[in-house]
C-alpha cells in the first residue's frame, strides 16, 4: 500500500519535521524582501551606516588576499615583490576592517542598537569584533619575520599567565598559522554572517524615542 | 525561549528607497582601490629575522652570558614554570587563583638540555678539549654544576663589557669552554638548526629558539630600539611608521601605568594574569552590554544619537502618536 503525503507548505498544517521546522525557523523572519529589502526606513540616512558594509567589504578583500597567500606558502612575501604586494593588500584591509569596525561599534553602541529585541546583533557583533582580533593576533605570528619573534615572546607571558599558553602555545607558528587561515576565519565568517541576518530579521533599529510600542523600553 | 521574543516589530512609519546590493558593490569598491593604493604607497613592513647565528656574531658576550645560565638554571626559560618547566610555587596569581599552575606543564622545556648540552653533542667533530668538558660536567653533581657556573655567571658580569676572553682566572670547571664551544657553533650558523629541529625533519615549533633568544638581551634590545619594548606599547606597535594592532590599545595601556607597571607590587609581579583577567571581564561587559542596567542608558543620558539622526530628529521634532 502506497500513501501520499502532501507538503505541508501546500496543506498551510505546521509539520513537525525537523526540516519543516528549520524552514519556518529560517524563511518566517526572512522572507526574500526582508533578506533583500528595496527600502530601508526614512530615519537610515547618515554616514554612520556606511561603515558595517565597508567592514564587511574589507574583510571580502582580506579573505581573497589571504586565499592568494595560501598558494604561495608562509615564505611567499619574504621573496617575491608579488609576494609582498599581496601581502600589503592583505596588511592594508585589515587595518581598514578594523577602522570600519571600530566606528560601526561605537555607532551602535551610541544608537543603543541592542534596543527592541536586537540583543543578538549586537551580541553577535561582539563576538566578531573578539574573534577577529584573535584572527589579527594570529595573523601577526604568522609573518616569519622579527615582528612575529617579539610579538610571540611578548604573548607567550599573558597567554601563559592564565593558564591558555598550556594549549595555545604562540611560539609554535604552525599552530598559529592554521588556526590564522583555517578555524579562525570560519569562525570570524560565521559570526559575521549570523550578525547580518540578524539586522536583516529585525531591522534597523530606530531612533529613541520612535520605537513602536512594543519595543518601547528595552 | 518566549513567543513574545520571537515576535519582530517591523518598521510601519515612513521608508525610502535603499539598495543595499548597490551600497555594498560600490562599498567593495571604495575599498579595493583603497587598499590598493594604501599598499602601492606604503607597503607592509617585514623586518627581517633575528638569528642565533646574528645573536652570536652581533652579541658574543650576551650569548654566553645566556649559555651559562642555561648550565646555571637561572635563565628565564629554565626559572619560567608552566607551561615549560615544573616549579613549585611557580605561576601568576590573581588572588589566591593560580590557572598558569592549573594548566600544568604542557610544554616540557630542559633548557641546559636543549640550548646548550645536546647542541654540544650533536657536533660532527667536536675538538677534543670539548669532548673532555662535557664528560666532566656529566660526571659532577648538581652542586658542583651549580657552583662552576654561578661562578662563571659572576666573573662575566665582572668582566670589561662581560667579555668571555677577560674573565678573571677562577674555578669554572668546563663551563667557559662549554659556552664558549656552543658559541662557535653558533657563530657558524649551524645552533639554529640544532635548536629549532632537534632530531626531527619537519619542524614548524620555534618555541626552543625563541626561548632561548629571550634568555638574552639582544632580542629585546632589537625591540626596544624599534619602540617595541613592553613599557612603550609594544604589544599595540609594529616595526617602522605602521599602524600596529591599534585595536590592542586598551589590553596595552594598562601595562603603562602602574600598579601594573611596578613589579615590586604584587599586581604588577602578576601582571599579565591580572591585565587578562581585566580584559575578560571587560569584554564579557561589552558582549553583555544589552542587559546590564545603567550602562545600556549611557546613549540615552548623552545623546550622540541625536547627532547620527539629526535630519530625523530635525524632520520630525516629537514621536507620532
Amino acid at each position: 500500500m502506497t500513501t501520499t503525503n502532501t507538503p505541508s507548505a501546500i496543506t498551510g498544517e505546521e509539520s513537525t519535521l525537523w526540516t519543516a521546522r528549520l524552514r519556518r525557523r529560517f524563511f518566517g523572519g526572512l522572507p526574500p524582501e526582508r533578506l533583500l529589502p528595496d527600502s530601508q526606513p526614512a530615519y537610515v540616512a547618515s554616514w554612520i551606516y556606511v561603515f558595517g558594509v565597508l567592514t564587511i567589504a574589507a574583510l571580502i578583500i582580506i579573505i581573497i588576499s589571504g586565499v592568494a597567500l595560501t598558494f604561495e606558502g608562509p615564505l611567499w612575501w619574504h621573496e617575491s615583490d608579488v609576494g609582498h604586494f599581496v601581502n600589503s593588500v592583505h596588511f592594508w584591509s585589515v587595518q581598514l576592517f578594523f577602522f570600519s569596525m571600530a566606528i560601526h561599534l561605537w555607532g551602535k553602541f551610541w544608537m543603543a542598537a541592542w534596543r527592541g529585541g536586537r540583543s543578538k546583533t549586537w551580541m553577535t557583533g561582539v563576538l566578531a569584533f573578539l574573534a577577529s582580533i584573535g584572527t589579527g593576533f594570529t595573523g601577526y605570528l604568522v609573518q616569519t619575520n622579527f615582528d612575529s619573534q617579539w610579538i610571540a615572546s611578548e604573548a607567550k607571558d599573558g597567554l601563559n599567565s592564565v593558564g591558555i599558553g598550556a594549549w595555545f602555545n604562540v611560539l609554535d607558528v604552525g599552530q598559529a598559522l592554521l588556526l590564522h587561515v583555517a578555524a579562525l576565519p570560519l569562525i570570524v565568517g560565521a559570526i559575521t554572517i549570523v550578525h547580518v541576518l540578524q539586522v536583516r530579521r529585525r531591522g534597523v533599529v530606530p531612533p529613541m524615542g520612535f520605537e513602536p510600542s512594543e519595543e518601547a523600553g528595552s | 525561549m518566549t513567543k513574545r521574543s520571537r515576535t519582530i516589530i517591523q518598521w510601519q512609519g515612513e521608508t525610502r528607497s535603499y539598495d543595499i546590493v548597490k551600497e555594498f558593490v560600490v562599498a567593495l569598491a571604495v575599498v579595493s582601490i583603497l587598499v590598493l593604493a594604501l599598499s602601492a604607497l606604503f607597503s607592509s613592513p617585514d623586518e627581517p629575522s633575528l638569528t642565533i647565528k646574528s645573536w652570536a656574531n652581533d652579541a658574543p658576550s650576551d650569548f654566553v652570558l645566556a649559555a651559562a645560565t642555561e648550565l646555571d638554571g637561572s635563565s628565564p626559560s629554565a626559572s619560567y614554570g608552566p607551561p615549560y618547566v615544573a616549579i613549585p610555587g611557580s605561576g601568576q596569581k590573581v588572588g589566591p587563583i593560580n590557572l598558569q599552575a592549573a594548566a600544568g606543564v604542557r610544554t616540557p622545556v630542559d633548557s641546559a638540555k636543549a640550548f646548550v648540552l645536546d647542541p654540544l653533542l650533536a657536533m660532527p667533530y667536536p675538538t677534543p678539549v670539548l669532548t673532555q668538558a662535557l664528560k666532566e660536567w656529566k660526571g659532577a653533581n648538581s652542586v658542583q654544576r651549580s657552583e662552576w657556573s654561578t661562578s662563571y655567571i659572576e666573573a662575566l658580569g665582572a668582566a670589561p663589557e662581560g667579555n668571555p676572553a677577560k674573565v678573571a682566572a677562577g674555578e669554572y670547571g668546563p663551563v667557559p669552554e662549554l659556552t664558549n664551544s656552543l658559541l662557535t657553533m653558533a657563530k657558524s650558523g649551524s645552533l639554529d638548526g640544532v635548536v629549532a629541529l632537534g632530531s626531527q625533519f619537519y619542524q614548524t615549533d620555534y618555541t626552543h629558539t625563541l626561548l632561548f633568544m629571550g634568555d638574552g638581551t639582544y632580542l629585546e634590545e632589537a625591540a626596544v630600539a624599534q619602540n617595541l619594548g613592553g613599557d612603550q606599547s609594544g604589544m599595540m606597535n609594529e616595526t617602522g611608521s605602521y599602524p600596529g594592532q591599534a585595536w590592542l590599545w586598551l589590553y596595552t595601556f594598562w601595562y603603562q601605568i602602574p600598579p601594573f607597571s611596578n613589579e615590586e607590587t604584587t599586581i604588577g609581579a602578576n601582571a599579565d594574569a591580572v591585565v587578562w583577567t581585566i580584559m575578560m571581564f571587560l569584554s564579557l561587559i561589552l558582549l553583555l552590554l544589552p542587559f546590564i542596567p545603567g550602562l545600556r542608558s549611557i546613549p540615552r543620558w548623552i545623546p550622540v544619537h541625536r547627532l547620527i539622526w539629526r535630519q530625523w530628529y530635525r524632520d520630525n521634532p516629537r514621536p507620532a502618536k
